[in-house]
C-alpha cells in the first residue's frame, strides 16, 4: 500500500522556488490501477519519481507497505527500487549494446540472482510479453512496441509489487500502444499495482481511478469510466 | 552480485564501444611500452659500462709514480723516486692481501715483419698481467714465467697487429723486430677491443725487463695490484702505500682503485635508469589522463544508462565497481599489450646492437604493470564517482 501524506516537492531554480508538488495526500491500495493526468508541468512525473523512490519529497511523509520511506538510507532505497518497484519509461531506455534477453537479465545480474534462475526468468518474462522469438535481438532490430515490451519484461522480471509507467505509450502508434496497455492490464489483473502517468484519455480510461494534478495539487479524483468529466475539466483548464 | 558478473558487464560495455576502448588502450600501451624500452636502454647502458669495467679485471689497484692529493689530476710533487721492479717484487712478497702483482712499462714503437711495419703500443709486463686484465689468447701462449729481471726476447701481438703484419701467415714462432730488436712471436691475443683507453688489438706485449732495456727506462709506468677480494681492496691499498713509502722514504706514489671509478659510474648510470624510468612513468600518467578522458566521455555518453541502472535498483557501489572495473580492464589490457610491444622492441634493439645488453629491469616491468593498473583505476575513479552521483531522474532525462 502506498500512502502519501502532505507531500510537497519544491525545486530551487536560482533563487526562484518552483513548487512541483503542493500538499499531496493520496492512498493507493495494493492491486489498484491508477492513472495520473494533468497539464504539462503539473507535477505528474515528480509524483511518480517520489513514489518510485527516485526522488525524495521536500516535506510530507511517504509510507510504503507501512514503512516510512523518508527515513531510509540511500542503500535501502536502492533495495526498495530493486525489489518492490518496476519502472517503464516513455523512451524505453534499453541498453543498445545488449540483446533483448540481456536487457531483461540486467536487474537480476545486479541483484545477484544465480544464472540458472536468471535464464528461466528471462524466458518466462519475454514469453509473457510475446517476444520469445526476439530474445537475441538488439534494440535497434526491434520496433518501438517491441522495445517497450522488452522494457516491460525488464521492469517486472524482479517480480515487483508496483509498476510505475511514465507515458508508456507516448512514443508508440495506437496499435502497438494497445498491445502494451493490454499487457499492463493483464499484469494488473494478476495483482500488480499499476500507476500510469498519461495525457491520453484512452490510456487513463482503463484505470480504476484517475487522479488529476494541476499546478502540483490534486485537483480531482474520479473513476476511470468518468473520463469524460476529466476531459471537460482539462479543456476548461486550458482555456483558463 | 559476483565479481565475475561485474567483470562481464564491464567487458561488454568496453567491447560495445570498441573505438573508444581502442584509443584509451593505445594510450596505456604506449606508456607501458615506453617504460619497458626506456628502462631497458638505461639498464643496457649501465650493464655495458659495468661489463667493460669488469673485463678490465676486478679488485685492481693501480700504483702510479708521483704523489697527488686528489686522484683526479696527477701533478708531481717534487721529483719522485723510480718505481722499480724491486718495488713490484716487494709488494708481491710483503703485502698478503695482494694476489697478483704486474709491473708495467710502456712505450710506442715500431714492430716489423719483413717489409711490413707498424707503430704500436709496446707494453712490458709479467705473466700476472694476463689474469689481472683478463686477456684472452687466440693462439700460442702469453709471456713465459721467468725471473722478472731476465727479459727474454719474446713478444705477444694484438689481434690487429698480427693481421696487419702477417696477413694470412701464422705469426706464432716467427721472428719480428720490436724497436729494431729481434724477438720471437709466442702468442696472439684474441680480439679485445679498447679497454680503459688502451687498444689491446694493436699492441705488442713483451717481458717487462725486455721493455725497460729496449726503451732504456729506469722507472715503471705503473704497477697493477690485484687484491684477493673486494673486501681486501682498501687494506691492500693502505699496505701497498705504506710499503712504498717505507721503501722510498717519502710518499712519491699514488695508489688508486679502479673499483672506485666503477662504482661512481654504476651510481651515475643507475640514476640515469631511474630518471629514464621517471620519464616513462610520466608518459604513463599521461596515458592515465587519457583513460580519465575516455571514462568521462563514457560516463557522460552513458548518462541515461546510469540513470536506468539506478531506477532498476543498482546500488552506488555496484555502479562504481562497474566503471572502475572498466578502467582497470582497459589499463591492464593496455599494460600487457605494452609489455609485449616493449619486449619486442627491446629484442629488435638487441638484434641491431648486440653490444648493448638492453633488457628491462624486473622492477621496471613490475612497476609499469602496477602503475598502469593503478593509473587506470585512479584516473577512472573520478568519472566513476561522477557516475554514482548522477541524479537518476536528470540522468534518465539525459540532462
Ligand atoms: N529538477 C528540476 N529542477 C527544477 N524544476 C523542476 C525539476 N523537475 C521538475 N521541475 C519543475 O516541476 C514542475 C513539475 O514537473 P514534472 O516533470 O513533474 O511535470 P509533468 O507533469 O511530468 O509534465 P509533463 O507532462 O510535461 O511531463 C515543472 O514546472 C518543472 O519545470
Ligand atoms: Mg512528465
Amino acid at each position: 500500500m502506498i500512502h502519501l501524506e502532505g507531500i510537497t516537492r519544491t525545486f530551487q531554480v536560482g533563487d526562484q522556488p518552483v513548487h512541483a508538488l503542493v500538499d499531496v495526500t493520496e492512498t493507493i491500495a495494493e492491486g489498484e490501477h491508477v492513472a495520473i493526468m494533468g497539464p504539462s508541468g503539473s507535477g505528474k512525473s515528480t509524483l511518480l519519481n517520489i513514489v518510485g523512490c527516485l526522488d525524495r519529497p521536500t516535506s510530507g511523509s511517504y509510507r510504503l507497505n507501512g514503512r516510512d520511506v523518508g527515513v531510509l538510507e540511500e542503500a535501502e532505497l536502492t533495495n526498495v527500487r530493486r525489489h518492490e518497484i518496476g519502472f517503464v519509461f516513455q523512451f524505453f531506455h534499453l541498453i543498445p549494446r545488449l540483446t533483448a534477453a540481456e536487457n531483461v537479465e540486467l536487474p537480476m545480474i545486479f541483484a545477484g540472482l544465480p544464472k540458472a534462475e536468471r535464464r528461466r526468468r528471462v524466458t518466462t518474462s519475454l514469453d509473457a510479453v510475446g517476444l520469445s522469438a526476439r530474445i537475441g535481438h538488439h534494440p535497434d532490430q526491434l520496433s518501438g512496441g517491441e522495445r517497450q515490451r522488452v522494457a516491460l519484461a525488464r521492469a517486472t522480471v524482479m517480480q515487483p509489487q508496483i509498476l510505475l509507467a511514465d507515458e508508456p505509450t507516448g512514443n508508440l502508434d495506437s496499435q502497438s500502444g494497445r498491445a502494451v496497455l493490454d499487457l499492463l492490464d493483464e499484469m494488473n489483473d494478476a495483482g500488480l499495482t499499476l500507476i500510469v502517468v498519461t495525457h491520453d484519455p484512452k490510456v487513463a480510461h482503463r484505470a480504476d481511478r484517475i487522479v488529476v494534478l494541476v499546478d502540483g495539487r490534486i485537483e480531482r479524483r474520479v473513476r476511470g469510466d468518468q473520463i469524460g468529466e476529466i476531459l471537460a475539466m482539462l479543456a476548461e483548464e486550458d482555456e483558463g | 552480485m559476483k565479481a565475475s558478473e561485474i567483470f562481464k558487464f564491464a567487458a561488454k560495455s568496453l567491447t560495445g564501444h570498441s573505438l573508444r576502448t581502442a584509443l584509451s588502450l593505445l594510450g596505456v600501451t604506449i606508456g607501458v611500452a615506453a617504460v619497458v624500452i626506456l628502462t631497458a636502454l638505461g639498464e643496457g647502458a649501465r650493464l655495458y659500462v659495468v661489463n667493460q669495467f669488469a673485463s678490465l679485471g676486478t679488485n685492481l689497484l693501480i700504483v702510479i709514480p708521483g704523489y697527488t692529493e686528489t686522484s683526479g689530476s696527477f701533478g708531481y710533487g717534487g721529483v719522485p723516486n723510480d718505481l722499480t721492479l724491486d718495488d713490484a717484487q716487494a709488494i708481491a712478497r710483503l703485502v698478503p692481501a695482494a694476489r697478483r702483482v704486474a709491473p708495467i712499462s710502456m712505450a710506442n714503437d715500431e714492430v716489423a715483419y719483413h717489409e711490413r711495419r707498424r707503430q704500436v703500443a709496446v707494453l712490458g709486463t709479467t705473466p700476472e698481467y694476463r689474469e689481472a686484465r683478463q686477456l684472452d689468447i687466440a693462439r700460442g701462449e702469453f709471456l713465459p714465467a721467468e725471473e722478472v729481471h731476465r727479459g727474454s726476447p719474446v713478444v705477444i701481438l694484438g689481434d690487429k697487429t698480427a693481421r696487419e703484419l702477417f696477413g694470412g701467415v701464422e705469426p706464432v714462432g716467427k721472428i719480428v723486430r720490436v724497436a729494431g730488436w729481434r724477438m720471437r712471436v709466442v702468442g696472439v691475443l684474441a680480439k679485445q677491443g679498447v679497454k680503459m683507453g688502451m687498444d689491446f688489438d694493436d699492441i705488442a706485449i713483451v717481458p717487462v725487463a725486455t721493455a725497460m732495456q729496449l726503451f732504456n727506462q729506469n722507472s715503471l709506468f705503473r704497477i697493477l695490484v690485484q687484491a684477493h677480494a673486494y673486501s681486501d681492496l682498501e687494506l691492500a691499498k693502505d699496505e701497498v702505500r705504506q710499503l712504498l713509502i717505507d721503501r722510498h722514504d717519502e710518499e712519491d706514489i699514488t695508489v688508486i682503485t679502479q673499483d672506485a671509478v666503477l662504482s661512481t659510474f654504476n651510481a651515475v648510470l643507475g640514476a640515469l635508469t631511474l630518471a629514464v624510468g621517471a620519464i616513462a612513468a610520466i608518459s604513463l600518467s599521461v596515458a592515465g589522463i587519457g583513460i580519465m578522458n575516455v571514462m568521462l566521455v563514457s560516463v557522460s555518453e552513458r548518462t541515461k544508462e546510469i540513470g536506468l541502472l539506478k531506477a532498476l535498483g543498482v546500488g552506488r557501489r555496484q555502479i562504481l565497481a562497474a566503471f572502475l572495473t572498466e578502467a582497470a580492464l582497459i589499463s591492464s589490457a593496455g599494460g600487457l599489450v605494452g609489455l609485449g610491444l616493449g619486449w619486442l622492441a627491446v629484442r629488435v634493439l638487441v638484434r641491431l646492437y648486440p653490444a648493448l645488453p638492453a633488457s628491462p629491469p624486473t622492477w621496471a616491468v613490475v612497476a609499469a604493470l602496477v602503475i598502469s593498473v593503478g593509473v587506470g583505476v585512479t584516473f577512472g575513479l573520478l568519472p566513476a564517482r561522477r557516475a554514482t552521483r548522477l541524479d537518476p531522474i536528470a540522468a534518465l532525462a539525459g540532462r
